[in-house]
């Protein structure tokens, strides 16, 4: 029984635990970053880029997405594998979006139904 | 009420008593047995419904359900089926029980987690029988848009809340498995002794961690479009059907490899003991399972392919549908080449086996005539393609499910089931599959579509053919269902190791205790190292 809680145990603590944990002042200025990229889409969204309305509007989504992995899921402390996690989870994202878009972008390349 | 040598010795079954401790269990052995019962009833479910769809096609015109109703039985057969038990099915019943044992651990990484999967799968089981009861669901398994969205007037909504949340229950169950396989292993036991189970159950867990929030979204998409009329997949409101067929089978085309890569995982168990050899290319079959996790993501076009999908998306979804047979082709090579010059014995489970790689080799076959681009113009949503994939789940993965639990029954429950009555099931679930099914390729070939329930009749000697095979394949089901219970208390005790098999499950006392092993085991040797096992013994029972 022991030998068996101290196994589940051992899994459990190396898997969320052994990393330092980030004082307050960073949590904040993350924070502060985050709401002052917010505010940047907000007033961007005011001006007319054409084709880089997108492009800023993604830009700026993705920087805050790497804020938020970096500092506030703790990816900053976290093992090799943890990380590797992270990555594939993105590349099977990117898998979605190249197979799909090969459809949507060559769709009218032949100019028959279906 | 059990016999005096069983209650000599405490078991995970007899460590403690009430339904409380079953529903509030952490041990994985009972939480696996919990999903048994529960992939059990579902499975009863579902093949009632596809009694119904045969039932009603014995003859040409409409004589035991309307038009509507049989829309709600297919849709209902599929969504049971592929949902509440084939994706469960081994890895929650065979996979829990036996990952931990095999690889030295007393439970997996997160028992709790575990214990929640299975209440998961419990509330989006209720989801989906509610819309069952309140008057069903009519999209087919596959929920395509616009219908879904626009036009069904059945219970989506309920239905696909219930996936959704049974969803979950996979990808916990994945991520568990993943994180004990890393973290959990006795010592000695390196990646490359591992058994070859366990590795199919890791690609696995890969597959059912990576496409499964996939499912998760799009479902909830076809929930916004319909309840809040955002425009995702309708043209009216600017969205783009298509879009869901790809979201749809980014999930749903690897999810047939959630269902066949623990089946093959069973096998090569099967196959190395009853030859009593070493699977042959274990680096290689190993690594095939972690291809075909990796390769099977890149087809999913190949359903696509009447769809009004671009003809070069088309090519290049074809092409790559092609590259994934050569992982599973790997793997059936890989068992011949084990059973040469074995040792081999035709106990039940193997008799499985043999049936799993012949039924399995032609349903992977004739997957690839339909992602060839010109063929499944021919055969695309004809009954050629539901043979396929029944040749697939029904023969691959209940074929592999079937000899499994027959594998592991002495050791789950320490009694023996009746051999001879066990080798007749396996008899009659092979005929009996074949007569249902191979019918079904010439009558897909011949033009038979799928999803209707009246056809010309000159299809008939054919359905007829098919609606006998399934009563007889009905009977193959409920053959085991009878003497598994009836050996629960009536069969033979068995030993530790009535199969002589290598494996630490083997190990420890049938059933184990509740920690498993009473000692964690040291490995010194690789999977199926036959040396170290005794050979031909008498069990005394
Ligand atoms: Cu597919």
């Amino acid at each position: 029984m022991d030998q068996h809680l101290e196994q589940s145990a051992h899994a459990g603590h190396a898997a969320h635990g052994e990393h330092p944990i980030d004082s307050v002042r960073t949590y904040a200025l993350v924070l502060v970053v985050l709401l002052c990229l917010t505010i940047a889409t907000a007033l961007v969204a005011t001006i007319d880029l054409g084709f880089f309305n997108i492009v800023v509007a993604l830009g700026i989504a993705v920087t805050k997405m790497m804020f938020v992995i970096w500092f506030f899921m703790h990816v900053r402390y976290s093992t090799t594998l943890t990380r590797l996690v992270m990555v594939s989870g993105v590349l099977w994202l990117i898998i979605l979006l190249t197979l799909a878009f090969a459809d949507f972008a060559t769709r009218g390349w032949l100019n028959v139904l279906g | 009420m059990e016999t005096a040598a069983v209650l000599e010795r405490e078991t995970y079954l007899n460590a403690s008593y009430g339904l409380k401790s079953w529903l509030l269990t952490k041990d994985h052995k009972r939480i696996a047995v919990l999903y048994f019962i529960t992939v059990s009833i579902f499975f009863a479910i579902g093949g009632a419904f596809a009694g119904l769809i045969r039932l009603e096609l014995l003859t040409p015109q409409a004589d035991l359900v309307s038009a509507e109703t049989y829309n709600k039985l297919f849709t209902m057969h599929g969504v049971i089926m592929v949902f509440f038990f084939l994706i469960p099915s081994i890895p929650a019943t065979l996979g829990n029980f036996f990952l931990p044992m095999m690889i030295g651990a007393r439970d997996l990484a997160f028992p709790r987690i575990n214990l929640l999967s299975w209440y998961l799968l419990i509330g989006g089981g209720a989801f989906a029988i509610f819309a069952m009861v309140s008057g069903g669901v009519d999209t087919g398994w596959t929920f395509y848009t616009p219908f879904s969205t626009s036009y069904s007037n059945s219970y989506v909504i309920a239905t696909a809340l219930g996936i959704f949340i049974a969803g979950f229950s996979s990808i916990l169950t994945g991520l568990n498995f993943v994180v004990t396989v890393h973290r959990m292993r006795a010592p000695g036991m390196t990646w490359f002794r591992m058994p070859l189970f366990v590795w199919a159950h890791y690609a696995t867990s890969l597959i059912q961690i990576l496409g499964t929030p996939v499912i998760a979204v799009t479902l909830l998409l076809v929930l916004c479009e319909r309840s809040f009329h955002i425009g995702i997949f309708d043209p009216a409101l600017g969205g783009d059907p298509i879009l869901f067929e790809h979201l749809f089978w980014f999930y749903s085309h690897p999810a047939v490899y959630i269902m066949v890569l623990p089946g093959m995982g069973v096998i090569n168990e099967i196959v190395s003991t009853y030859s009593r050899k070493p699977i042959y290319g274990y680096v290689f079959v190993a690594f095939s399972s972690m291809a075909i996790a990796v390769v099977g993501f890149l087809v999913w076009g190949h359903h696509l392919f009447v769809s009004g999908q671009s003809l070069y998306a088309g090519l290049v979804f074809s092409f790559l549908s092609y590259f994934v047979a050569i992982p599973s082709a790997v793997k059936v090579f890989n068992w011949t080449a084990t059973l040469y010059k074995g040792s081999i014995s035709f106990d039940t489970p193997m008799l499985y086996a043999f049936g799993f790689i012949g039924l399995f080799t032609i349903g992977g076959l004739t997957g690839l005539f339909v992602a060839s681009l010109g063929m499944d113009v021919h055969v695309h949503d004809t009954y050629f393609v539901i043979a396929h994939f029944h040749y697939v789940m029904v023969g691959g993965t209940i074929m592999a499910y079937l000899g499994g639990v027959h594998y592991w029954w002495p050791k789950m429950t320490g009694r023996m089931y009746p051999e001879d009555f066990a080798k007749l099931s396996a008899l009659l679930v092979f005929v009996g599959f074949n007569l249902t099914f191979f019918p079904q390729f010439i009558l897909g070939y011949l033009g038979m579509p799928r999803r209707y329930h009246v056809y010309p009749p000159e299809f008939q000697v054919l359905h007829v053919l098919s609606t006998a095979g399934a009563t007889v394949l009905a009977l193959g089901y409920i053959l085991p269902a009878i003497y598994f219970l009836w050996s629960l208390r009536y069969g033979k005790v068995a030993g530790s190791n009535p199969w002589r098999a290598t494996g630490l499950e083997w190990d420890t006392p049938s059933p184990p205790p509740t920690h498993n092993f009473d000692r964690i085991p040291v490995v010194t040797h690789g999977a199926y190292d036959y040396s170290h096992i005794p050979g031909e013994e008498i069990e005394v029972g």
